[in-house]
């Protein structure tokens, strides 16, 4: 579970976040949603610690990671994995090697463990044929295929997806939905995604929390957003003609 | 000049967190022969073709300029050899290497920085400065050094095949020359400088690898940065040691 209290960001003299609260439980699918510019990446950063928060606190199951010790907080990282928006996978190793990469780094395991987990992370993924592969040999789905199994190697408590779905077709981002759904209900993750993805909200939102400028403005599930009445949160939403229509249906 | 200081700050911050916790000692050796492959192998080509044809040079011109009866023609070898292994091989190596090994660097971390993959290192709790920084600097401290003997004999070697192929003296004056009043000492002040130029261009070049904000074209310009900073900083060093060290 990772609590959010009262979270401010600032940059220079920019306030980008303000006062964000929220708890995201495990086997949960949480997404943060919100216009581009809204802070998403940003939130996301304070939460794993890439960016350090102005003030405030982000828990992770009782510590306090904003105050946590320099070991402490190495214990809590190496429970998080993250899948970056453009995947992120390092350029001079093939794909087997960069799920291994993780288990080489931080585990004791012996070449043939090592080599199993990479087996068992990627057919999780279904990329079963691309083990020898570099990054530039892939196409962008396969790419964020294999940084959901790099992620996942080392049994992550909690999942961080910063927009899974961009630069994706649809189908293949609710491909990548499923799977995000699949892993957190298996391996009961909390799993947090920044999105700004309709179809992505509609089929695995099981908490959503819509940021606007920098402030939490709603919060909800898949099924009572589409009933709300929020005037800035249904101008978000369904933004397109083809998604008002849509929303006249429910 | 303020930006200067903050810049040499954040510079030194970044070299003392390079030195700091390292993964697994199997891991960070495999890292250092891979850099040792890259940075090493991969320049040895251009320096020996550079030192070769600057050795024949500097061997030619000392012949040209030799025009009193007075003075013996194994000046030549003598002059060739103590200009290579003063000042050509140690620094106009570097210099080189400073333009290709440096960009070669600060892209490469330039890169993983706009695509995230610094990101990703930290995440998982590796400490990226360490991870990336410190076996290129170590494999250019090890590698420079030897690059720099490499270029000395073969320098030496193309100044007396200048001499011996255009008939200016014959094979055994340069020889002669060139084995005479040897100083132990040059040799080693040159394999300092050699040093401290690796270090200087692969932690320079890093800083500006590391420090990319932006895209593709920023990654660029750092890799220019990375070039004449770390020559500036080569120049510099050159100058310093010189006087500490020969005077
Ligand atoms: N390091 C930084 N320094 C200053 N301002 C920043 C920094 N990082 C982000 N910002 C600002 O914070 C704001 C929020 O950015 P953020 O990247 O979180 O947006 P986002 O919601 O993720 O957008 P998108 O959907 O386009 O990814 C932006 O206006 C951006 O300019
Ligand atoms: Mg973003």
């Amino acid at each position: 579970m990772i609590e959010i209290k009262n979270l401010n960001k600032v940059f220079g003299d920019r306030q980008v976040l303000y006062d964000i609260n929220a708890v995201f439980e495990p086997g949960k699918c949480n997404l943060i949603i919100g216009q581009s510019g809204s802070g998403k990446t940003v939130l996301m950063k304070c939460l794993v610690g890439l960016l350090e928060p102005t003030s405030g606190s982000i828990i992770y199951s009782g510590i306090d990671f904003t105050k946590a010790s320099e070991n402490e907080r190495k214990k809590i990282r190496q429970e998080i994995g993250m899948v970056f928006q453009g995947g992120a996978l390092f350029d001079s190793m093939t794909c087997e090697e960069n799920v291994a990469f993780p288990l080489r780094m931080f585990t004791n395991w012996n070449k043939q463990k090592i080599a199993d987990r990479v087996k068992f992370c990627l057919e999780r993924v279904n990329l079963s044929h691309a083990h020898k592969l570099y990054p530039s040999e892939i196409s962008g789905g396969m790419k964020k295929r294999v940084a959901i199994a790099r992620a996942i190697a080392l049994n992550p408590k909690y999942l961080f997806f910063d927009e899974p779905n961009s630069g994706l077709d649809p189908q293949t981002g609710i491909v990548i939905d499923q799977l995000i759904q699949e892993i957190t209900r298996e391996f009961n993750t909390t799993t947090i995604v920044n999105t700004h993805d309709m179809n992505s909200v509609v089929e695995i939102g099981d908490k959503i929390i819509y940021i606007r400028k920098g402030y939490k403005h709603w919060e909800g599930d898949s099924s009572s957003i589409v009933k709300s009445n929020n005037p800035e949160l249904i101008d978000f939403v369904f933004a397109t003609k083809l998604l008002k229509r849509v929303q006249q249906t429910f | 000049m303020l930006k200067y200081l903050d810049n040499f700050g954040r510079y030194c911050l970044l070299v003392i967190r390079s030195f700091s916790k390292s993964p697994k000692a199997s891991i960070m050796r495999e890292l250092i022969v891979r850099e040792l492959d890259n940075l090493g192998i991969g320049s040895l080509y251009i320096v020996s073709i550079i030192s070769f044809f600057m050795g024949a040079v500097a061997a030619i011109q000392l012949a040209a300029n030799i025009d009193s009866p007075l003075i013996p023609m194994s000046t030549v070898g003598y002059g060739t050899r103590e200009t290579i292994i003063l000042e050509f091989s140690p620094t106009v190596i570097a210099l080189i290497l400073a333009g290709k090994v440096g960009s070669n660097i600060a892209s490469e971390i330039g890169t993983m920085r706009v695509t995230e993959q610094i990101d990703a290192l930290e995440i998982m709790g590796v400490n990226s400065a360490n991870y990336l920084i410190f076996p290129k600097i170590i494999a250019s401290l090890i590698i420079n050094p030897i690059l720099t003997v490499i270029s000395m004999i073969l320098g030496i070697y193309g100044g007396y095949l200048a001499c011996t192929t255009t008939g200016l003296i014959d094979g055994t004056t340069y020889l002669y020359g060139a084995t005479m009043d040897f100083k132990t000492f040059h040799f080693i002040y040159a394999l300092i400088k050699s040093a401290v130029f690796a270090f200087v261009i692969a932690s320079v070049s890093a800083f500006r690898g590391y420090y990319v904000e932006g895209g593709s074209q920023e990654v660029g310009k750092a890799s220019t940065k990375a070039v004449v900073n770390s020559s500036i900083s080569i120049l510099l060093w050159n100058f310093i040691l010189t006087r500490l060290l020969l005077l």
